[in-house]
């Protein structure tokens, strides 16, 4: 499980990398959605993979921290997903309004002179 | 005022949320209104940090700074988020506040009118810097950095315009970035420590394993390279210029003290986690700061003898001054960062001042006026702005003279010339560089210290070559087709009361400067901030509320 999980974010973040670098639009977003999918992978994985652990405990018992998964990096991942979405939305439209107005597609505003 | 300290500490995060959220409701024609209530949560917002300063610095008791801790959710600490203020956070706060005020002034001239949403997104942004500066918590700093953030992209393309869309683009890819290794960092500390909480993390990271420190040390590094980003450190800083040049005059103002927030974070951050460490000074994060900020000043030196327009000046002005204050982080000295943290408070006050001076001198020449134009077609407020400058444009007798003292007055104070705030602030790093007092066992002064020395005068020599050359153009042989610009009085006031604001830093040097000292003293010696974050006491249910239970 964990060599999956770990080669599943390399190649996310490799990929995402490679098309951020890229000079169109698109493929930056695109990269940039790989990227934070590779990222959001990793906050998980920091709470140590784990499996039939449930990460809520009950009140008052008497627990074993041991016998449960750790509930913070399941938190934080719903936090950074939420507002990765958010301003990767904001970008798109930013993506839009360049495209509209410089007529290309390529992040400089202009094809580069050849 | 009957409210304690403790529950002031969510104000300035609260009132901006609540004044921006308020304004969604209404209509953008309703701006007399919208234009009142962001006046009004401003003021409210420098006073309460004045108060909060006040209450930190213990009402001028030097050595016993107050920290107040706000928990939220009411949990025993470490656990869930909490907000800490502390001399350092409360300073920031006023700061944010002072520049605050004036830039919405400004906003109302014209700039207001030139998109929508301008006064929810400038609120929102400052709720962003104030939790930045507030919170005690890693996670919580990458969200309120990402308020910030979101209200800044709406900010930089205020007006819009192919300008702004074009350096909007690269601001928003390059931060998106930055957010996402703010992340990895975030997620890396938590790993190893297990906690997110600034004071826990402090205890927790003296005491962790030889093998899992690397981990933590390539943690705090990939963060950090998040803030420097922010902060613009070369080589990470090709996007500021640009960005800022670019941005509207009123964002690019609040802007100066955005990058400013990269600075807090990793003043605060690295002396509380790597400060107990007795090599840090010697060890690769401080010297990466040492030399990065030094290859800083030196690449804003040369951008801004090179820069044309003056919005490119400006954007080169704040690298030379995030460059000098990495610097004088990185040499890790009590005395030169007392006399950063001086320079960091009228440095940024100066270039905002700037900022908005800019746009006024340019409104007089054809390229400022054209943009301008563009963006008020583009939103369809054609006919009203030319209607509004028949009615209010009247132009100021001696616009030009007035223009020009301020437009002095920001030079001296970025060069660093006697009389005002911004030579106190070099002779205070300078003399705390070469000052024996400070450390009498130092006989030989290093040669980074000449460096530095030889570099801070450079830069503001090259800012003299800039500004006059600048000024002389702009001033005394206009180009032919330059217009005497109009110009509001509710547009100038704003930059008057920044530059005196800097005239009351140098009049109230000595006071002033004991604060920083203080402030300075009680970063590098953190034990009391995480004793009182340990230790913050709960507040007490009330009675009938613990019985239904």
């Amino acid at each position: 499980m964990e060599l999956v999980l770990s080669l599943s974010i390399g190649i996310l973040a490799g990929s995402g990398v490679w098309l951020l670098l890229r000079p169109r639009t698109y493929q930056v977003i695109i990269g940039l959605g790989l990227l934070s999918y590779a990222v959001n992978l990793f906050i998980f994985s920091v709470g140590r993979l784990v499996m039939g652990r449930p990460p809520i405990t009950q009140a008052g018992a008497q627990i074993d921290p041991a016998a449960f998964a750790d509930p913070v990096p399941q938190a934080l991942v719903l936090t950074a997903i939420v507002i990765g979405f958010a301003t990767t939305a904001l970008f798109l439209v930013i993506l839009l309004a360049s495209r509209g107005l410089t007529g290309t597609d390529h992040v400089d505003g202009k094809e580069p002179d050849r | 005022m009957r409210l304690s300290p403790e529950a002031l500490v969510i104000a300035p995060i609260l009132i901006p949320l609540v004044a921006g959220a308020l304004q969604l409701f209404l209509d953008d024609r309703g701006r007399k209104l919208k234009a009142a209530l962001s006046i009004l949560s401003t003021v409210a917002l420098l006073i309460i940090s004045i108060q909060l300063l006040r209450f930190t610095h213990a009402d001028g008791d030097i050595s016993e700074g107050r920290i107040a801790v706000y928990l939220l959710g009411n949990w025993p600490p470490p656990f869930a988020i909490n907000l800490v203020l502390d001399r350092l956070s409360a300073m920031m706060l006023t700061l944010t506040a002072t520049l605050a005020l004036p830039v919405l002034i400004f906003s109302l001239g014209r700039w207001h009118k030139a998109g929508v949403h301008f006064h929810t997104l400038f609120l929102l942004l400052l709720m962003g810097l104030n939790g930045a500066f507030l919170t005690g918590d890693l996670f919580n700093l990458f969200v309120f950095f990402e308020v910030m953030l979101a209200a800044s992209y709406g900010l930089v393309l205020h007006g819009s315009g192919l300008l702004r869309v074009k350096a909007g683009v690269h601001y928003i890819a390059i931060n998106l970035v930055a957010s996402l290794l703010f992340l990895i960092g975030v997620a890396l500390i938590y790993g190893v420590t297990g906690t997110l909480n600034m004071a826990d993390l402090a205890i927790r990271i003296p005491q962790i394993s030889e093998t899992n420190y690397m981990m933590l040390e390539s943690g705090a590094a990939i963060l950090s390279v998040a803030f420097l980003i922010k902060a613009g450190m070369w080589p990470l800083s090709f996007w500021l210029p640009a960005t800022y040049a670019a941005a509207p005059a009123p964002s690019a103002a609040i802007f100066a003290i955005m990058s400013k927030v990269g600075i807090y974070v990793l003043l605060r951050l690295a002396l509380l986690f790597f400060g107990h460490d007795p090599d840090f000074p010697e060890g690769p994060g401080a010297q990466i700061l040492l030399y990065g900020g030094l290859a800083t000043i030196s690449f804003g030196t040369v951008g801004v003898l090179a820069s044309q327009t003056l919005g490119r000046f400006a954007g080169f002005s704040v690298l030379i001054s995030s460059g000098t204050l990495l610097t004088s982080m990185g040499l890790v000295q009590t005395e030169v960062t007392a006399g950063a943290l001086y320079y960091l408070v009228s440095s940024t006050l100066a270039i905002s001042a700037l900022f908005l001076l800019i746009e006024l001198i340019e409104r007089g020449q054809n390229m400022a006026t054209s943009v301008l134009a563009v963006t008020m077609e583009a939103f369809g407020y054609q006919d009203e702005e030319t209607e509004d400058e028949e009615i209010v444009g009247v132009v100021i007798p001696r616009t030009i003279a007035v223009l020009g003292t301020c437009f002095a007055a920001c030079a001296i104070l970025l060069i660093g010339l006697p009389p005002l705030s911004g030579f106190i602030a070099k002779f205070v790093i300078l003399s705390a560089l070469f000052n024996p007092d400070a450390a009498n066992q130092m006989t030989n002064i290093p040669t980074v210290s000449w460096w530095f020395m030889a570099l801070l005068i450079l830069s503001g020599l090259a800012t003299l070559i800039a500004m006059s050359r600048s000024g002389i153009h702009a001033f005394w042989v206009p180009p032919a087709d330059a217009v005497l610009p109009r110009v509001l009085f509710i547009e100038i006031l704003p930059i008057a009361v920044l530059l005196c604001t800097t005239l009351v830093l140098t009049l109230q040097a000595g006071p002033v400067m004991r604060f920083m000292e203080a402030t300075a003293s009680s970063l590098h010696a953190p034990q009391p901030y995480i004793e009182s974050v340990m230790h913050a006491p709960r507040t007490e249910l009330p009675q009938p509320l613990k019985a239904t239970e």
